[in-house]
């Protein structure tokens, strides 16, 4: 901060209208675009003209057609699958912020536990999918929802704890300074402070909870979900409509992460735009 | 009355660091003081100690004919660090209202006042851009608008414009002089240059260092207000002077190694 002229060229404050949330005009679309077609195209081209078996990899127009022959189905079974990541996410977030709140008000809750809160992160928690399928009825979404919000918990604890301890010694001090006490602080610098290293989290918490979901409906499940759809498609050698189903666990996906990403941008505006956030 | 009242303050830090040695210090209302020394004199922790940041090991700060925890929670004192510490999720205007909504003002109120300190330190224009959309300069402007927004009878300053390069401190400098004449405050600032204790204050707490002691206090004469004009008076140069002999004599700037070696030959 040191030696900077004065008044620096101000920018314009990020985005009020969707479209500036959402962060680009259409125009910057345009390559992206151009890519995804000629991808599709080039896909298309390679299966057709090489002839490759259908079971290694039909064509974006097969898949394109078993999808609309089983529209109804699809989405029912997709609607299913994002009802367990949705609701293991919201289990595991919550638990993740509530225990984070708890660990960085005490310090030694903390020293104690997060070791094995950062090793724990590390684990592949997929691999409990069997085990949880045994703890509870393998046929509800409960034993889904469970292996989801183990895999959400833990990125979102570690993360929001170290958010929560980012705060600057300063901006407390001056809090003190007007006789603020803990509670206000905690509203008022340490949530706003650890709103980025939540979001963060969130993101990643949104993809590890369809990946949890679908991944433990592999390990048996209702046949209304998607992932239980998927194998048993894939062994009935119906593989465009096991495709069609990926195509639809990517949509929801992709979905339930942009969602994430845009109530990050709608809480956080004051931040610039070029800042980038980091794990 | 006195705004603020040093008597036997003394403070060791865990591990047996002496910061204070034993201070007395009275400060008169309107005064504008400033504390001057080496590193490690203990003049931030003098003046936490005012605003009860800190706690003396010995000794008593009285702030207002209060005690000074007493002086914090009636919001007696406004504070700058040398960093302007705002708070980067909040607009320019919310972080100069931040200690009103603290002290519970309305809305209304807050936002008549919020303008008057955006004119005081001339931001008018920028109440809506976030401090990562400021200089410098205008970052610590926010946050001096923001010390004084509740109209404390003492602002604390440490070392504000340690950062800014020398002609945005000159002016800052002069703008303070005038906040300063205009609210007929109590100013305690903490400073490393000589040539700003001397233009700024009524009176300059000359502190050494191990332990931090005050070696002299040298009220500064200049006619009020005080302009570009003042830098060049000799008497400007006069105090200057007996300033820097004043720290030199203390332990000053470049003393570390005399100090050093004075110690060993008393051993």
């Amino acid at each position: 901060m040191t030696a900077q002229p004065e008044p620096l060229p101000v920018q314009a404050l990020p985005g009020d209208g969707v479209a500036r949330l959402i962060g680009r005009r259409a125009r910057d679309w345009v390559p992206a675009i151009i890519v995804l077609v000629a991808g599709i195209g080039l896909w298309e081209g390679l299966v057709k003209g090489l002839d490759v078996q259908r079971f290694l990899l039909p064509a974006p127009t097969a898949i394109l057609s078993a999808f609309r022959d089983n529209q109804s189905a699809l989405w029912h079974e997709g609607w299913f699958t994002l009802q367990e990541a949705l609701g293991g996410f919201a289990l595991g977030v919550t638990f993740g912020i509530v225990l984070a709140i708890v660990v960085a008000r005490w310090d030694l809750l903390g020293s104690a536990l997060m070791p094995y809160a950062i090793a724990a992160n590390a684990i592949p928690i997929i691999a409990f999918a069997p085990i949880t399928n045994a703890w509870f009825d393998p046929l509800t979404k409960t034993s889904k929802m469970v292996v989801a919000a183990i895999l959400c918990f833990f990125p979102v604890f570690v993360n929001v704890v170290r958010g929560l301890r980012s705060v600057k010694p300063a901006q407390i001090e001056l809090m003190r300074s007007y006789a603020a006490g803990e509670l206000t602080i905690f509203r008022l610098v340490r949530v706003p402070t650890a709103l980025p290293f939540l979001f963060t989290s969130l993101k990643v918490a949104s993809v590890l909870a369809m990946i949890g979901a679908i991944v433990s409906e592999y390990f048996g499940g209702s046949l209304e979900a998607l992932g239980a759809n998927i194998k048993q498609d894939a062994s009935l050698f119906q593989f465009e409509k096991a495709w069609a189903e990926i195509v639809i666990a990517c949509l929801l996906g992709i979905g339930f992460y942009l969602a994430v990403a845009l109530l990050e941008r709608i809480a956080m505006r004051w931040q610039p735009r070029v800042e980038m956030q980091r794990a | 009355m006195n705004a603020v009242t040093i008597s036997g303050v003394s403070k060791r830090f865990k591990g047996g660091t002496i910061a204070l040695e034993d201070i007395d210090l009275d400060i008169e209302r309107g005064e504008f003081v400033s504390l001057i020394g080496p590193s490690g004199c203990g003049k931030s922790t003098l003046l936490r100690i005012i605003g009860d940041l800190i706690e003396p090991s010995a000794g008593s700060a009285t702030v207002n004919a209060k005690p000074a925890r007493q002086a914090r929670r009636d919001h007696d004192y406004g504070i700058v660090f040398q960093d302007s510490v705002l708070y980067d999720w909040r607009t320019v205007a919310r972080n100069i209202a931040l200690p009103l909504e603290l002290a519970g003002w309305d809305r209304d109120r807050r936002s008549r006042r919020v303008e008057e300190m955006l004119d005081l330190v001339e931001l008018r224009g920028f109440e809506d851009h976030h401090p990562w959309q400021l200089s410098g300069g205008m970052q610590q402007r926010v946050s001096i608008a923001r010390a004084l927004s509740f109209d404390p009878a003492l602002l604390l300053m440490d070392e504000p414009f340690g950062a800014l390069d020398e002609m945005t401190r000159e002016r800052l400098n002069g703008e303070l002089l005038r906040i300063w004449q205009a609210s007929g405050s109590t100013v305690v600032f903490v400073t490393h240059s000589i040539a700003e204790a001397v233009f700024l204050s009524t009176r300059v707490v000359v502190m050494s260092a191990r332990p931090g002691r005050i070696s002299k206090l040298i009220p500064i004469d200049l006619a009020q207000p005080r302009t570009g004009a003042t830098r060049e008076d000799p008497r400007f140069f006069e105090l200057a002077t007996e300033v820097r002999e004043a720290l030199h004599m203390g332990g000053g700037h470049d003393a570390p190694l005399a100090a050093t070696g004075l110690s060993e030959g008393a051993a």
